[in-house]
């Protein structure tokens, strides 16, 4: 299997070890800076949630009403994108941990169209919203939904174009056990993305 | 399919999304009520920490960050669960 063939990277999902560090070797995966950047981005958004529930608290049934003008399939089926990437994503850094260069860049392609095919959802369910007159100032859910889910999709843009170049390196055999620093970093940035987004579904479009 | 399923990481993946669809189907039936909603909270913790220790790799960093990340996961939960609860109560 060569680096252009992403048929073959998705019939070795039985076959692609599942390689991890190992227990006695504790370390952060990538670049350590990351994860000061992530952890971070982690507590602004956690300082989101917690602003978003207390208002909540205080008109939760008018926050309801304004819930069910959302689409809750379209948030499911993002979901189902956002975990199925970032398993793509181990994949592929299993694959270069497991010294096979050549399958690292089907794994992060397909990774990277799971990442545009949320972006795709996000576009209809926005346009959606504004066609029926909705924005963020129709009420205090709308600011909300629109503003904590805009600047997620500002992370999935990021994280996909990170993954972007990641792709570019694999292609060239640039990932293997010996050499797993930038990938380690750009996989960890983007499950940091799928994990906000498992806040985000269930606040947003679940919780009532 | 029995190859798959003994790898940590596609289970990982296949609890991720029975979990999700559990979530969406509650709020899909019309079930409402403390209960869901305290359920709901806590698929998305399960969830957030799968994806922290399997696919983040975090079950195999130092402690410090482990407790940094598992720290972060319980605050957020746990604070969105308290302003749910008292909600839920009118308060």
């Amino acid at each position: 299997m060569d680096g252009k063939d992403p048929q073959g990277a998705m019939t070795s999902i039985a076959t692609t070890p599942d390689i991890r560090p190992a227990p006695d070797a504790r370390r952060l995966p990538g670049d350590p800076d990351v994860w000061i950047f992530i952890f971070a981005e982690l507590l602004m958004f956690g300082a989101f949630f917690v602003a978003y529930i207390i208002n909540w608290m205080g008109a939760h049934e008018a926050y309801t009403a304004s819930q069910l003008t959302l689409d809750r399939s379209l948030g499911l089926v993002n979901t189902i994108f956002l975990v199925t990437s970032s398993w793509a994503v181990v994949s592929g850094l299993n694959a270069a941990r497991a010294d096979r260069p050549r399958q690292v860049a089907p794994w992060l392609a397909f990774a990277i169209s799971l990442g545009i095919a949320f972006m795709v959802v996000k576009y209809f369910e926005y346009a959606a919203k504004l066609d029926t007159g909705i924005d963020l100032t129709t009420d205090d859910f709308h600011m909300f939904y629109f503003c904590l889910t805009g600047i997620h999709l500002l992370h999935v843009i990021a994280g996909t174009i990170i993954l972007i170049v990641c792709w570019t390196h694999a292609r060239e055999g640039h990932y293997h056990a010996g050499n797993l620093k930038g990938l380690e970093t750009g996989a960890s940035y983007w499950h940091m993305v799928d994990l906000l987004w498992i806040f985000l579904f269930p606040m947003l479009y679940l919780l009532r | 399919m029995i190859s798959i399923l003994k790898s940590n990481l596609h289970r990982t993946l296949l609890i991720l999304l029975a979990a999700t669809i559990a979530a969406f189907w509650m709020r899909s039936d019309g079930l409402v009520g403390l209960s869901v909603g305290a359920t709901t909270l806590a698929i998305a913790y399960l969830k957030g920490r799968l994806v922290v220790l399997d696919f983040m790799e975090i079950r195999h960093a130092p402690l410090l960050w482990r407790g940094l990340l598992e720290g972060w996961l319980l605050v957020v939960t746990g604070l969105l669960f308290v302003c749910y609860f008292f909600g839920q109560n009118g308060a």
